[in-house]
Formats: C-alpha cells, sequence, structure tokens
C-alpha cells in the first residue's frame, strides 16, 4: 500500500507503525469528581468504550498511522478495509485542530 | 454411512462409485430451537457437541458462502497447549484431548498428527521465559520438555545454531502438539451433527437479526426469516460486522493473516517448528510442500489477503534458522481474516440480548481452540452456564479489569 503523505507525497505504508481507529485522538475527558460516584462510573464506562471497543467496519475507516521512519508525524487515513483503497490522507494536527475549532 | 478399511477396500474394487455426500443439503426449516450463525470449524463443532452431548438436534447452521471456505481452510493447521495463564492454557490442553479422542468420536480421518511442535530460543533470557511456561503447561497437565541445543540438533540437524544474530541455543517442545487436517475437521464435525439431525444451509448469509424488547428471536437472511429460540453467533473475521447489525460494538479489530505453501519437497521437517525471534512457523505437508506463516499485515482489513512486505518478512524469518529452503519454491500463499481481540483472547458468552450468545476473538489461534470452543459453547448454550474451562472468556471482561493478556500487550490488537 502506498499512502500519499500530505508533505513527503507517496510512501510505502511499510515506513509507517499502525495504531488504529482515529477515534482514538479523541480522548474522553476526566470530569467525574472521587465524591460523585455515578459521575465516575459513567466516566469509567467511556474510558472502557474508548480504549477497547472499535466500528471495526467493512468499507470506508478512518485510521491513524505514525510515519516511524520518515518524519515521525501522525496521519489519518481515510482507507476502504474491502479494497484497501486510500482515499484521504492529512496530518493527525490538522484533524485534531478542526475538530477543537469546530468544540 | 460409517467409514471402514472394509468399505475403502470394496470401494476401490468397484470404481469408488458408492461413496455418497456426507451430509445433506435441506431447505430451512420455521423454526429451530437453536441458529448457529457461521459454518466455520466452530460452528460445525457447536453442532456436533450439541447434539452428541447435549440432546439437542433442532439446529441449524447458517453459512453464507460454503462450509470450509472460511479461516478452517485458510490455517496453517498447527494444534498445541503451549499457553501460560490459568485461564486460557487448561481450556487448551482440555482442547488437545479432544482432538486425540477426535477421529473416534467422529468416525472420520482428520489426520490428527501429533508429531510435536518446538519453540526455539536464542538467548538466555528467553531460555527462562520458555522454562516457566513448560512449567505452566506442566501444572495444567499437559506435556513440555526443555532441549538444549544438542537435543535441537538432534531433531533438527539442519537449522543454522550459529546465526551471528539470533544463534538458537535450544527450544522448548511439546511432543503432543502438531497438525491436522483443516477442512477434514470441518467436513468431520458437519458430517456427525448432519447425522444427528442439525440442518447445513450454505448459501445463506444472515443479513439482520429480529430483536424486539431486548430478545432475540430469530435472524433474517438470504434464505428468508427464520425464527429460533438462541441464536448462536459464531464467525469468526466477521465477528464486527454481523454484531454490528445487533447493535454491539466488540473489543474486535479484523486483521489479515496471510500462510504460504512451497513446491513439494522431500521429508526433512519433522514437526512443527517455530522461530524465537521473528515471525516464522513452519511445518511440512503430507504432500511435502513446506506449510508456513508469520505475522499478521497489521493494519484493520476484510480483504482476504495481504501485501508484499510481510512475505518478505516472513521468508526472511524462514532463512535465518534454515537457509536449507533457501531455493525452494514458494507456490501458493492466501490469507485470511482474524477477529483480533483487544487482549488477544477469546469470547464464549451470553450478550446483553437475550437469546444472542457469541463466539469469537480468536485471533490467528482459534484452530487449535476448534473441539474445544464447540464443546464449551454447546455447554454454554444448552445449559445457560459457562463451561468452567472457559468461564473466563467473558465479554465485560475489559470493564471488569479481567483480561487475559498473555503477551502483556494492552489494547493493541494487531501486537497480540
Ligand atoms: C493464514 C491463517 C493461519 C492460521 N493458522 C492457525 C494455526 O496454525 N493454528 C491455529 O490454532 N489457528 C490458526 N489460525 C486461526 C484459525 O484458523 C481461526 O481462529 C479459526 O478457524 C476461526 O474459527 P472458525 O473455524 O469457526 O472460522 P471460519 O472458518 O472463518 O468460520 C466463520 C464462518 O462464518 C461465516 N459467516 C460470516 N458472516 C456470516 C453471515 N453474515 N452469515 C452466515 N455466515 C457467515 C463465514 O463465511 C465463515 O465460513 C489461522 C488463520 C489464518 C487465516
Amino acid at each position: 500500500m502506498i499512502i500519499n503523505h500530505p508533505l513527503l507525497g507517496p510512501r510505502d505504508s511499510s515506513e509507517f507503525v499502525y495504531l488504529g481507529d482515529a477515534s482514538l485522538m479523541n480522548r474522553p475527558q476526566w470530569k467525574g469528581e472521587e465524591a460523585d460516584l455515578v459521575k465516575t462510573e459513567e466516566t469509567i464506562k467511556q474510558y472502557h468504550d474508548y480504549l477497547y471497543l472499535r466500528n471495526n467496519p467493512a468499507g470506508e475507516h478512518q485510521e491513524l498511522w505514525y510515519h516511524e521512519q520518515g518524519d515521525r508525524s501522525w496521519l489519518v487515513v481515510t482507507r476502504n478495509t474491502t479494497t484497501h483503497n486510500i482515499s484521504q490522507v492529512q496530518m493527525a494536527k490538522d484533524v485534531a485542530l478542526k475538530t477543537l475549532r469546530e468544540k | 454411512m460409517r467409514y471402514s478399511a472394509l468399505k475403502v477396500i470394496k470401494e476401490s474394487l468397484t470404481g469408488h462409485k458408492g461413496w455418497k455426500p456426507v451430509w445433506r443439503s435441506p431447505e430451512p426449516k420455521k423454526h429451530y430451537d437453536i441458529i448457529i450463525v457461521g459454518g466455520g470449524g466452530h460452528g460445525l463443532a457447536t453442532a456436533h457437541y450439541l447434539s452428541s452431548q447435549y440432546g439437542i438436534h433442532n439446529i441449524a447452521v447458517l453459512e453464507k458462502g460454503w462450509i470450509g471456505g472460511g479461516n478452517v481452510g485458510r490455517n496453517t493447521t498447527i494444534i498445541r497447549s503451549n499457553y501460560q495463564l490459568p485461564e486460557n492454557q487448561p481450556f487448551y490442553e482440555y482442547s488437545m484431548q479432544l482432538w486425540e479422542e477426535q477421529e473416534k468420536d467422529l468416525n472420520y480421518n482428520t489426520m490428527v498428527s501429533q508429531r510435536g511442535i518446538l519453540n526455539l530460543f536464542h538467548s538466555d533470557p528467553q531460555r527462562d521465559a520458555y522454562v516457566r511456561r513448560g512449567n505452566a503447561m506442566l501444572m495444567s497437565g499437559a506435556d513440555a520438555q526443555l532441549l538444549d541445543q544438542n537435543g535441537v540438533r538432534e531433531l533438527y540437524p539442519f537449522l543454522d545454531f550459529k546465526n551471528a544474530r539470533f544463534p538458537i541455543k535450544g527450544g522448548l517442545l511439546q511432543p503432543r502438539a502438531g497438525t491436522v487436517r483443516h477442512d477434514a475437521v470441518a467436513w468431520g464435525y458437519a458430517r456427525g451433527a448432519d447425522s444427528r439431525g442439525v440442518d447445513i444451509i450454505q448459501n445463506c448469509e444472515v443479513t439482520g437479526f429480529q430483536i424486539k424488547d431486548g430478545v432475540c428471536t430469530g435472524v433474517k437472511t438470504t434464505k428468508g426469516e427464520i425464527k429460533a429460540n438462541k441464536v448462536a453467533v459464531c464467525v469468526a473475521g466477521s465477528s464486527s460486522k454481523v454484531m454490528s447489525m445487533a447493535g454491539m460494538n466488540l473489543p474486535i479489530e479484523s486483521h489479515v493473516l496471510q500462510a504460504f505453501v512451497s513446491e513439494g519437497l522431500k521429508p526433512f521437517i519433522p514437526g512443527v517448528l517455530t522461530f524465537g525471534a521473528g515471525h516464522f512457523y513452519v511445518s511440512q505437508s503430507d504432500k511435502g510442500g513446506l506449510v508456513f506463516g508469520g505475522d499478521l499485515d497489521g493494519y484493520n482489513t476484510y480483504a482476504q489477503r495481504g501485501n508484499l512486505p510481510v512475505v518478505e518478512d516472513v521468508c526472511e524469518g524462514g532463512m535465518a534458522i534454515m537457509p536449507a529452503i533457501g531455493r525452494a519454491k514458494l507456490l501458493r500463499k492466501w490469507g485470511g481474516v482474524m477477529d483480533m481481540s483487544m487482549d488477544g483472547s477469546p469470547f464464549i458468552d451470553r450478550t446483553s440480548t437475550k437469546g444472542l450468545y457469541f463466539n469469537g476473538g480468536w485471533c490467528y489461534g482459534g484452530f487449535k481452540a476448534t473441539p474445544a470452543s464447540g464443546m464449551c459453547y454447546a455447554h454454554l448454550l444448552a445449559t445457560d452456564e459457562a463451561h468452567p474451562k472457559a468461564k473466563d472468556f467473558k465479554l465485560n471482561r475489559f470493564l471488569s479489569g479481567k483480561m487475559i493478556d498473555e503477551k502483556g500487550m494492552g489494547a493493541q490488537p494487531n501486537l497480540h
């Protein structure tokens, strides 16, 4: 697979390390207070879902790739898991900033 | 029809005209006690044990393609019980014992070959880790022997013992481990289940569940709606896809694992051999081909094919321990989609939907588990209690903190 790096152009995917679903960027905020047990349990559940559950779709998948043997940037790659076809590659930083701005 | 030597002789003298299909191709009924979704090794074994051990016969196995077309027919056929945690090792040893009696139980030649597996070690700390593993195996009732370099030399004189980077210092041997002819396992269980009235329905994809008020009452399929008291999902690499139709997100990612076969060679690898410092394991089939594999490709995929970097990695692993195979030609390669779980261990459990059960998360090690998985799933379906050997394979273990993470890798499925 060739990943079209936004800064470096087309690079072989074997230069990258794969982390997984890009939703890993959206870590839940730790809001629970010790005293507020219900809230804490809710937060634990949120963390559990964030850390352990995946959509794992057959089709378009947004995922995190780390350019370890390159410029060490994190990328968000949109790839089809049934064809391996890559439709979009963005810098993870840009995606994160965009999400922040939209909040 | 029972198989016997006499029958084989009779057939060979009369032109093999008397062999018949060993399972029927029925149309689905309107209602079953239990519907098993997925006609892989685990689904068929579950049907077999439900009908033979638990007296339930009104069962359908629904398979979207043909039985044996999934991972049960794609794996490198290795069976072993050399795990080391109290939650998993007794289960795999139980599976090994079921393999040992399988051919008799099924009256079917599944070619169970206990040729031994040897895990090589290349350093002193790795030897210590293998000693520990060997002890855990012995404590579960399995067999294990630590071999020094000379011991390995006796079995495999042609290995590259003096490799500069990864010298071979010895190995952990499980003599009762080995290989089994994988598609025969699917056919044998199918035949066993069919003979007791189980309907095996091929080309019947489950496209949805009938769920009302938290109760599952049946499935929607490409052959229409079918009702059931219990629906048991068992679809390996398709687990997330299928369970999402019941509104569930699983602690699973789908990854591809590739397998390779060389041209036929004269017998020279007596058992199963694994490299301890890289990704390579190999055995030799009865036809002479070297059957080998390595690591996952490492990214989410549902395509049953992998990419070339892994081919190179696996072949390099092979060359590092046995340069003798350097001239052998690679004949075939293929891939299968693995249900990689967050701790590398499986699930055999109920779900929050009443009447809906789940078996999956077998990663790249589910073939060896086939008999025990079938037995434990059958037990759960028949009694609604977890089988004692599989009681820790729970879906909620990440919430309760009782992960079964043998490798200690954390929630990173492609590293398990
Ligand atoms: C290359 C490779 C090498 C491996 N090597 C080993 C090994 O050496 N040792 C070992 O122990 N394990 C090994 N494994 C793992 C092992 O093969 C699997 O863990 C195991 O086979 C999975 O269980 P199964 O047999 O039930 O799966 P499968 O045979 O995949 O069965 C699942 C079935 O469900 C069907 N299905 C999916 N969706 C639907 C639907 N919607 N409706 C109806 N049916 C559906 C599929 O068509 C499939 O037939 C390997 C796997 C691969 C790919």
